[in-house]
C-alpha cells in the first residue's frame, strides 16, 4: 500500500524566504502525526506541499501515491486549514451537506454535527458563529466525508477546554478507527496525548522525528525554579549554564541540562536560594530548548 | 484495510449540487437581489411605463424596445455583479482556501457559478417582462420574447469576463464601486436608459465602441429593430470577451500565484 503522506526533498522557496528546505517525509497509513515548530517553522507550508495546495520549488510530494491534487486522493483526505473560510450565508447543517457531497462515502450529517458538538448549532448561519464554533464547523467539514486521512492545522486554536477535550476524543475515535492523522499544533500537551510520532520542524527542515517519549530523553533538561533576595542581576544569570524560561522579580525559572552545576555556581556565588524546584522537563520544553539549540547555533 | 476505496463523485452530481449551493447562497443576500432583480423592473417602471403603449414611426412598440433594453442591462447586471463583487468577497473571506483542498475540481466551483448566474438572469427577465407585459400592457407573441431572453444569456459573456476581471482585480470594498462606475455608464451611454439620440453628441459617438451597445442591439434586433446584423454583434461581444476575460485572467493566475503557487 502506497504510503499516504510523501514529501522527497522537498523545497518551498517565496521570494527570498526558503519556507521549507528539503523535507523528506513519509507517513505510512494509521499513523498518527503530530508537526510541531515555532511560528514561521514550515509547518502549514509542509501540509501545503502534502494537499498541492502549493507546489514545490524542488522535490516531489504524493499523496496515497498520486500527485496531491488528483481527485482519487482529494477524495481520501479531509483538511482543517487556517485562516481559511465558508460562505457566511449557510446554515451549518446545509455546508456540511454541501462538502459531504464532494464525497464518495460521507458519514450522516447528523453524525459529524455530534462528533463536532455542534448539533445545536445545525440551524445557525455560519456567519453567527463565536470563534470556538467556527472552528469546530471546520472540524466538521474536515471530517465529514470519512476520510482516510485528516489533516489539521492548528486544529484546537480558539476552541475552549470543553471543546478540545471533545475534539481530541474524536480525533483518538478515528485513530482508532485506522485512519491516518497529521496535525500541527502549538498545544503540546495535544500532540503529547494523540500522536505516536512527533516530527518536530525549524527553520524550514525536520530536526526531530520521534515517538514523544524519545523526543523527551533527547533532551534530558530539567527544569529549575527558584527565589532568591535580592533578584539574580543579568550579569549572573548569563553566566549560568540554563536558559530562561520565565522570570518574575525575586523568581526565576531555567531551563539546564546541568542543574547540579547550575546550583553548585549559585551557591558558590552565596545566593540565597529558596522555594528550590527542579523537575524532569515536560514536552513544551524539550521541544522549546530542541530549537533554540539550533537557533543559537545558526 | 483491505476495505476498496471508492471512486470519487461523478463530476455532474457535483455540479448540480454545487449550483444549488450557490443558488441559495445568492437568495440569501438581499442586496444581490435587490440590485440584479428589482432593480431593473423599478428602472422600468420609471423610464419604460410612460411609454409602454408608444409605438416608433415604423410601427414597432416602444415598450417593447425598452423592455429589451432593461432586459439587457439587467442580465449584464447580473454577470458583472454577481462576479465583480462576489468574487472578490469569496477572495476577502478565503473561501477558495478550503474548497481547494476538497475533491471539488475548481473548473466545477467556476460552472457552478456560471449556470447560477443564468438562473438569476433568467429570473430577472421573467420579472422584467412578466412586468412590462402585465403592467405595461406590452404585447408580443411569446417566441418573440424568448429570443430576445436567448440572445440576451447567450450574448453575456463578456459581462461575466467583465465581472471576474473587477473580481479579481479589487477588494471587497472596492469592488461594488467600480462595478457600479464602470457598468452604469456603458449601459446609460448605450442608449438602455435613453434613447441615443436623446443623448449627447459625444456619448452618441462612442456608444458604436460599447459592449452594451452591440449587447443590446442583439436584443433590439429580435424586435425587428434596424440595427447592426447579428453577426457583426456577436463578432463585437467576442471581441470583448477575449480583453475581459485575457485581463481577467492575468488577475487570475497572479492571485493563483500567490496563493496556490
Amino acid at each position: 500500500m502506497a504510503p499516504v503522506v510523501e514529501l522527497v526533498a522537498a523545497r518551498k522557496r517565496f521570494g527570498n524566504v526558503e519556507a521549507v528546505r528539503g523535507v523528506n517525509l513519509t507517513i505510512e497509513p494509521g499513523e498518527v502525526v503530530a508537526m510541531l515548530g515555532p511560528n514561521g517553522a514550515g509547518k502549514t507550508t509542509s501540509i501545503s506541499l502534502m494537499l498541492g495546495l502549493r507546489q514545490p520549488t524542488s522535490g516531489v510530494a504524493r499523496l496515497f501515491g498520486l500527485p496531491p491534487d488528483d481527485r482519487r486522493a482529494r477524495s481520501r483526505c479531509g483538511v482543517m486549514l487556517q485562516e481559511s473560510g465558508v460562505t457566511a450565508v449557510l446554515k451549518v447543517a446545509e455546508i456540511v451537506d454541501l462538502f459531504r457531497s464532494y464525497y464518495p462515502a460521507p458519514l450522516p450529517t447528523e453524525r459529524v454535527l455530534a462528533l463536532a458538538g455542534l448539533t445545536d448549532k445545525a440551524v445557525s448561519f455560519t456567519g453567527r458563529l463565536s470563534g470556538g464554533e467556527r472552528q469546530r464547523l471546520y472540524f466538521a467539514l474536515a471530517i465529514c466525508g470519512d476520510p482516510d486521512a485528516l489533516f489539521l492545522d492548528e486544529p484546537s486554536v480558539g476552541m475552549d477546554v470543553t471543546a478540545r477535550r471533545g475534539m481530541v476524543e474524536t480525533i483518538r475515535t478515528f485513530a482508532a478507527a485506522g485512519k491516518t492523522i497529521i496535525l500541527t499544533t502549538h498545544y503540546l500537551d495535544e500532540a503529547d496525548q494523540l500522536a505516536q510520532r512527533i516530527v518536530v520542524i525549524d527553520h524550514g527542515v525536520v530536526i526531530a522525528d520521534a515517538t514523544p517519549p524519545q523526543i523527551k530523553a533527547r533532551v534530558a533538561s530539567k527544569r529549575v525554579s527558584f527565589s532568591t533576595a535580592p533578584p539574580l542581576t543579568d550579569d549572573l544569570l548569563r553566566e549560568l549554564p540554563a536558559r530562561v524560561l520565565e522570570r518574575a522579580g525575586a523568581r526565576v525559572r531555567l531551563l539546564s541540562s546541568e542543574p547540579e552545576r547550575l546550583l553548585q555556581l549559585l551557591f558558590a556565588r552565596g545566593v540565597q536560594v529558596r522555594e528550590l524546584e527542579v523537575v524532569g522537563a515536560d514536552l513544551e520544553e524539550a521541544f522549546v530548548s530542541l530549537t533554540s539549540g539550533r537557533e543559537a547555533t545558526s | 484495510m483491505s476495505v476498496p476505496v471508492a471512486a470519487p463523485v461523478p463530476v455532474a452530481r457535483l455540479i448540480w449540487r454545487q449550483t444549488l449551493s450557490e443558488i441559495r447562497i445568492r437568495r440569501r443576500i438581499p442586496a444581490f437581489s435587490a440590485v440584479n432583480l428589482a432593480l431593473p423592473v423599478v428602472f422600468y417602471a420609471f423610464f419604460g411605463l410612460p411609454v409602454a403603449q408608444r409605438v416608433f414611426p415604423d410601427g414597432r412598440s416602444v415598450g417593447a424596445h425598452v423592455l429589451a433594453s432593461f432586459g439587457a442591462y439587467a442580465v449584464g447586471s447580473v454577470m458583472v455583479y454577481s462576479f465583480g463583487i462576489g468574487v472578490a468577497n469569496e477572495r476577502a473571506m478565503r473561501i477558495d482556501l478550503l474548497l481547494r483542498a476538497t475533491p471539488l475540481p475548481p473548473a466545477v466551483h467556476l460552472l457552478a457559478k456560471i449556470l447560477t448566474a443564468l438562473v438569476y438572469a433568467s429570473l430577472s427577465l421573467v420579472l422584467l417582462i412578466g412586468f412590462g407585459v402585465l403592467v405595461g400592457g406590452v404585447r408580443q407573441p411569446p417566441q418573440v420574447w424568448l429570443s430576445v431572453a436567448l440572445r440576451l444569456l447567450g450574448g453575456s459573456l463578456p459581462f461575466i469576463g467583465l465581472g471576474f476581471l473587477i473580481g479579481y482585480r479589487y477588494g471587497p470594498n472596492a469592488a461594488p464601486a467600480v462595478a457600479n462606475l464602470v457598468y452604469l455608464p456603458l449601459s446609460f451611454a448605450s442608449g438602455l436608459f435613453m434613447p441615443l439620440d436623446q443623448l449627447p453628441g459625444f456619448v452618441r459617438s462612442i456608444a458604436p465602441w460599447l459592449p452594451t451597445y452591440h449587447y443590446a442591439q442583439l436584443a433590439w434586433n429580435a424586435l425587428g429593430a434596424p440595427t447592426e446584423s447579428i453577426g457583426v454583434s456577436l463578432l463585437w461581444l467576442a471581441g470583448y470577451t477575449v480583453v475581459f476575460l485575457t485581463l481577467a485572467l492575468r488577475a487570475y493566475r497572479r492571485e493563483e500565484d500567490r496563493k496556490f503557487g
